[in-house]
């Protein structure tokens, strides 16, 4: 009999001076969703119409993106149809002087957060990597490997904290990603360097094709956190007054000196992984459907509405704005973007090397080339026409 | 315009007052005081990796750091290289300096992640806004008995990451004058310490160090006009000691001493080997892919028309790094060295006259002109 099977063996007098380190009960995570909607909580009416604001926007933001894909307009767009209410509570509950650490799908939290609309788009309609400036907006570029952004949020939180400054980091990042090293990485250094991080998992129910339970055989996503010693809250990803809720309240611990939260949405991806998927492939109409029934903004509606908080006007004046929104974007995205080739050597060093000059040089010799040869076939073509026109 | 003449390692050809305070000092202990200078100039420049700390470095480089800047500038991180630079990354974000230390080699390879998709790109992406002052320093090479994973020379996957400077330093006095350029650079560094030379001990001032080149200029460390060995890192006390070899049986070889891979000082190098119509590359990584490679290109661009022979390399073997009790074998020496320069077709050329410099010199009865 080895060891590992003798009854009790790990249940004897455990070694001299050991103590558990943290006591778990109080990082764990619910065991049900965490839920404000059509519970008679107490909510602050001004957040919950800012909320729905928002939500209308963020929807129809959505719709507009995925839109301009079938236009040619983006090179691609992974929605967030559905998850809507998990990204815009990322976007809301910062201050301004935090700073968000968006993936790829998170365009609308930044969006919330205050972005420029077709700024937050240029990664995805390829004019550049960022189209917006990370500094000025404390929201770092959208970052396509997955939970490679996660260390950066947790370097910029202690590097804050270490200059006696007040902000908070606030990460997303999907269900699969909880699956890479930079995962665990960024979760253990936050938690050692008690670091003022709050990791946003958006559960959406698939990685690309993969489901969660694929994924992972963790009992919750959330779970993860309490291995690595900080709370992890599971919350309802489709509950916009929850979501508010359980973010603020993490960035509020953050920001009291608690450390890091791990905060689970469960939530799902309504639309395809991109416009360039077959969703079909991989999942059911009927669990769709289940989840369309359960719609973030609907359920956000109802709220208000049976809280006296919303009537027809009201909500035609939010449908009214992110309209507004959808034409913006419509009227910049069908203008072809202003694409500077030089710009290319522009930002690879501080300092251009000579190798770099040198191909700097080619590339500009070959556009001169490029616009000499457009200008004299156009005044060919001009005193062609010119002459054709006096022939006859 | 960017060649110049340094004296070879222990040299001794500066201005008397500041011989006064040099002694013998390891090149380790030029890194040690280069990481404490910076920390004391600069107090946004902060030392991480895995036991820097109370140890200072497995190669005791970082020795009495966190006594004298505390745990928040000297920090014993937890053991994941990718967090190490992933958070370096966010610290660069926030206005800091990280220096960071991967323990070996070939464990930087789980942070290389970061280090090409963030560190290397993140200025670009971000059209400037981002800056990564970020310096990673990396112990490489083999030569000190170290058992698998302890000896590879990784020079040619970060060379070949566009948005990195690649330096090694072979000198006392370039260790600690590329290390203080490397943290204060506002684009990421990778440091390559070549850890055979980092008990290797020269004169030097730690109190008034000298001024070297900066990043991204060779330097030629010996004068001849035969031959034009181009070197760096570890292989430089090889070549030079190779130069002194074949002196004896009357050539003449130029060391040059690249100090930097990216950027690459094709101006020196070119310049050198127009003077002496023959190059050997020599390098420890392995041949196929490797620094070696690019360089005998470049040089053959540049050098088509005063070239007398093909470029060659000398490098380590296409082989994964071997156990300790083998690397000799791997490892390019003073012989193999010679052979390839024996190898230049020196029946076969002719030789240019008159410009060697220094004590270099044409070949005596060499070639027989053209
Ligand atoms: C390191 C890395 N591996 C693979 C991919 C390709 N990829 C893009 S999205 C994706 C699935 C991500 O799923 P999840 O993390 O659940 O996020 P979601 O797309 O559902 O928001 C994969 C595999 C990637 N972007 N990065």
């Amino acid at each position: 009999m080895t060891v590992l099977e003798q009854p009790g063996a790990y249940r004897l007098a455990p070694p001299p001076g050991w103590r558990p380190r943290l006591d778990p009960a109080p990082l764990l995570p619910d065991a049900e969703p965490f839920r404000l909607l059509g519970t008679d909580a107490d909510l602050d009416p001004e957040t919950l119409t800012r909320l729905y604001r928002e939500l209308v926007r963020g929807r129809r933001y959505n719709e507009q993106a995925t839109a301009l894909t079938k236009q040619g307009r983006l090179a691609v767009y992974p929605s967030s149809a559905g998850q809507e209410a998990a990204q815009v509570a990322a976007g809301l509950v910062l201050a301004e002087r935090d700073w968000l650490f968006p993936s790829y799908r998170d365009t609308l939290s930044a969006v919330a957060r205050g972005l420029d609309p077709v700024e937050v788009l240029s990664l995805l309609r390829g004019d550049w990597h960022s189209g917006y400036d990370p500094r000025a907006t404390r929201v770092a570029p959208l970052c396509t490997p997955l939970a490679t952004h996660l260390p950066h949020a947790v370097g910029l939180a202690h590097a804050a904290r270490l200059k006696g400054e007040d902000v908070v980091a606030l990460a997303l990042v999907g269900d699969g990603g909880t699956s890479e090293g930079d995962f665990h990485e960024a979760l253990n250094f936050a938690a050692v360097w008690h670091a003022p991080v709050v990791f946003l998992v958006q559960n959406n129910g698939f990685a690309i094709s993969v489901p969660l339970a694929k994924q992972t055989a963790a009992p919750s996503l959330a779970h993860k956190a309490v291995g690595y010693g900080m709370p992890g809250r599971l919350v309802d990803g489709n509950d916009a007054a929850a979501m508010h809720r359980a973010l603020g309240d993490a960035v509020a611990h953050a920001r009291r000196g608690g450390g890091p939260t791990l905060v689970e949405a469960v939530t799902y991806r309504i639309e395809a992984h991109t416009n360039a998927d077959d969703a079909t492939r991989y999942r059911t109409d009927d669990e769709v459907r289940a989840w369309r029934e359960h719609d973030p903004l609907a359920l956000l509606e109802r709220e208000l509405r049976s809280r006296g908080l919303l009537d027809d006007a009201g909500a035609e004046e939010a449908a009214r704005d992110a309209e507004e929104l959808a034409a913006g974007m419509r009227d910049r995205m069908n203008q072809d973007p202003e694409l500077r080739p030089m710009d290319l050597f522009a930002d690879v060093y501080a300092e251009p090397t000579a190798q770099l000059d040198a191909q700097a040089a080619q590339l500009r010799a070959e556009l001169d080339a490029e616009a000499q040869a457009a200008a004299e076939s156009d005044t060919e073509s001009q005193a062609e026409a010119r002459g054709e026109g006096g022939a006859r | 315009m960017s060649t110049v003449d340094a004296a070879a390692p222990g040299g001794t050809d500066t201005d008397p007052g500041a011989a006064a305070a040099r002694k013998p000092v390891s090149m380790a202990q030029a890194i040690n005081r280069a990481l404490r200078d910076a920390m004391a100039a600069d107090p946004a420049v902060h030392v991480m990796g895995e036991d820097v700390g109370a140890l200072g470095g497995v190669f005791r480089v970082t020795d009495g750091l966190v006594r004298e800047f505390g745990e928040d500038r000297c920090t014993d991180t937890p053991l994941a290289e990718a967090g190490i630079l992933g958070t370096a990354v966010g610290m660069a974000m926030y206005g800091l300096r990280p220096v960071v230390e991967m323990q070996f080699d070939a464990f930087a390879y789980p942070s290389f992640e970061q280090l090409i998709s963030h560190v290397a790109r993140m200025r670009n992406r971000t059209r400037g806004a981002l800056p990564m002052p970020v310096t990673i320093r990396v112990p490489y090479g083999g030569g000190i008995g170290g058992v698998e994973h302890h000896s590879d020379s990784s020079e040619a996957y970060y060379a070949a990451t566009p948005g990195l400077h690649v330096v090694t330093p072979a000198t006392v006095a370039d260790a600690y004058g590329l290390l203080r350029a490397a943290v204060a650079s506002d684009d990421p560094v990778v440091f390559l310490e070549p850890k055979r030379l980092y008990w290797a001990k020269e004169e030097w001032s730690p109190e008034a160090p000298e001024e070297v080149p900066g990043i991204g200029r060779a330097v030629v460390r010996r004068r001849g006009g035969s031959a034009t060995l181009i070197t760096y890192g570890p292989s430089l006390p090889v070549c030079l000691a190779a130069a002194e070899a074949a002196r004896e049986e009357g050539r003449h070889l130029e060391v040059v001493d690249l100090r930097s891979l990216v950027p690459f000082d094709e101006e020196t190098v070119a310049a050198s080997v127009r003077r002496t119509g023959r190059a050997v590359v020599v390098h420890e990584s392995a041949g196929f892919g490797g620094p070696g490679g690019e360089i005998a290109a470049r040089v053959t661009e540049r050098c088509f028309h005063f070239l007398e022979a093909p470029v060659l390399r000398v490098a380590g073997f296409d082989i994964p790094y071997p156990p300790p009790m083998l690397e000799r074998h791997h490892l390019p020496g003073v012989e193999r060295v010679l052979d390839a320069v024996a190898r230049l077709q020196w029946e076969s050329g002719w030789t240019m006259s008159g410009d060697g410099g220094g004590d270099g010199g044409t070949e005596g009865g060499e070639g027989g002109g053209k």
